[in-house]
């Protein structure tokens, strides 16, 4: 699979001499990280001049000064594992259950019309008001937080494959049909490679849900995990460590979005990318 | 040569229920095609041209095997047909290539279906893609090639598991005039080369003269056949202008008149 893109035999281009791309990376990279820059510096100042009290909102090379401390010391380390070990099981779960779940539904047309009623009402019930749910009849350790990802992971995944299965072009399985292929050929040939973007844009909405639930969660009810310490350093007054937490949080949106856009990329690649910048 | 005959349609009628606010079953019948009956030879070229409505898809349909006729029965080497098969290939207008597929992992898709083993399957595609001039784009996926292109693919996906019979359904509707007239000349090619019994559905009075022996001319409200018009054209591909051949502008003009008889007044050409 991997390969293929190379062997495409690709009109030619008139070749980029080496200075001029090393000229053009620089500027892509300068465009893609002079806010960022600027942002930073902001932070940086903004404490130091006094628009904002140092107390509540440190400066940035504090913040970062208490970041190195805890991932030193370890502490940060054990609550980013904590975080993940957690998101990554609920997320699981949730693929290996709505996958085959919503290609079921999405194939059945009785299934799809006895359920979609049921999966509208859970999928527009905020997951987060059921928290305290989740809570009473789980108790506050790890199988109440991992249940709450698994369930905020599963709509998403779940609702997206039963789409990707209806949505499917009925032209291909005509097109199939006619060169008399079996059903169960017909669902792994054709149902499930046309599916396959659609439901990955489920599970990368799952991918945000994920974090956002799971960092609720730690902050109501845990004894580890990032949105513990950060409630946990607020209530201490423990500033640039709370906001030393949240940065780790972007990071880690930032690294799951990343893992699964990557992913996303290498099961789509036949399809025509619009904002391909080629 | 003598003829032989291939498919033979029996007083063939499609009836389909459809809804209608009216009645108070809230359905009514819909006869698509009514009695259609006629014969097509062993390695004859046939066209169907007709307005839109005159029941041409659901004919291929039918012929397909993905639907089954009301009344009457389509026979195949005088066998009936019951369902789809490997023995007629469909090209359809919208090209229905597998997007995720490159031109070589479509034309094996229909081999795969035949049960021919892996390596065969990639000699026979890489032929077939050689047979319709691509060559140099087995490995380019269906949105990397033009209109054109993804036609001919579709054309060698359905000659690549060798069926007797090639249907089809407006293959050339979707291109524009320049693409149209080159696959027009070089499916005459295909044809001569591997002889296979060709039925071709078009809305195009030109498209149907050019390239069939015979045209069948149908009419709409139920679809039937009108009349089966003989096209007496030699050597189509040596004559580089044959649409203005006599021979040609007569059979044109006869078709034109069969379809702007006073039954097609209002239907859509």
């Amino acid at each position: 699979m991997v390969t293929i893109g190379k062997q495409l035999e690709k009109p030619k281009k008139p070749k980029q001499s080496s200075e001029v791309s090393i000229l053009f990376s620089a500027q892509k990279v300068f465009k893609q990280s002079i806010v960022l820059i600027f942002l930073a510096i902001l932070w940086e100042l903004a404490p130091r001049i006094g628009l904002v009290d140092p107390a509540f909102f440190p400066t940035l090379s504090e913040v970062i000064g208490a970041w190195w401390e805890m991932i030193i010391s370890g502490e940060l380390w054990s609550h980013f594992a904590a975080s993940i070990t957690r998101s990554v099981i609920g997320f699981i779960l949730a693929l290996v259950v709505a996958i085959p779940l919503g290609l079921a539904i999405g194939w059945y047309p009785l299934a799809r019309d006895l359920l979609n009623p049921a999966f509208e009402l859970f999928r527009n019930t905020a997951t987060l008001a059921l928290l305290p749910v989740f809570m009473l009849l789980l108790g506050i350790g790890e199988v109440s937080k991992v249940s709450i990802v698994f369930y905020a992971c599963t709509f998403p995944i779940l609702l997206n494959t039963i789409a990707a299965v209806k949505n499917v072009d009925p032209l291909l399985i005509k097109s199939a049909r006619s060169m008399n292929v079996s059903s169960i050929k017909l669902f792994s040939k054709v149902i499930l490679p046309a599916s396959v973007p659609t439901i990955f844009t489920g599970i990368r909405m799952a991918g945000t849900g994920c974090i956002l639930v799971l960092i609720a969660a730690e902050m109501i009810g845990a004894k580890e995990g990032l949105g513990y310490y950060i409630t946990y350093a607020q209530y201490n007054f423990l500033i640039p460590e709370m906001y030393a937490g949240i940065l780790s949080i972007s990071a880690l949106g930032l690294l799951v979005n990343l893992g699964l856009g990557k992913l996303e990329r290498r099961f789509s690649k036949w399809k025509p990318n619009p904002n391909a910048n080629e | 040569m003598p003829l032989t005959e291939k498919i033979r349609f029996e007083r063939v009628s499609k009836v389909f229920s459809i809804r209608d606010e009216n009645s108070n079953r809230g359905k009514k019948e819909f006869t698509a095609v009514k009695d259609i009956d006629f014969v097509v030879n062993e390695g004859e070229f046939i066209t169907l041209v007709g307005p839109s409505g005159c029941g041409k898809s659901t004919l291929l349909d039918l012929l397909g095997g993905l639907t089954k006729p009301t009344r009457g029965r389509i026979l195949i080497d005088g066998k009936e047909i019951t369902g789809p098969g490997l023995d007629r290939g469909t090209v359809f207008q919208q090209y229905a290539l597998f997007p995720w597929k490159t031109a070589r992992g479509n034309i094996e898709f229909g081999l795969e279906a035949k049960g021919v083993a892996k390596k065969e399957r990639k000699e026979q595609a890489d032929y077939y893609l050689d047979l319709v001039g691509l060559k140099n784009f087995a490995d380019r996926y269906p949105h990397e090639l033009s209109g054109g292109m993804k036609q001919r693919v579709a054309i060698a996906r359905s000659l690549a598991f060798n069926p007797d019979v090639l249907l089809m359904d407006e293959p050339f509707a979707a291109l524009d005039a320049q693409t149209r007239e080159t696959l027009q000349s070089e499916l005459l090619r295909i044809w001569e080369k591997t002889g296979k019994t060709i039925i071709f559905i078009t809305h195009g009075i030109d498209e149907a003269v050019y390239l069939g022996q015979r045209v069948v001319v149908l009419s709409p409200n139920p679809g039937s056949v009108k009349k089966i018009v003989d096209i007496p054209l030699k050597n189509r591909l040596e004559d580089a202008d044959l649409h203005s051949t006599p021979e040609f502008v007569k059979a044109r003009r006869e078709v034109w008149s069969l379809l702007h008889e006073p039954e097609f007044i209002g239907a859509n050409i």
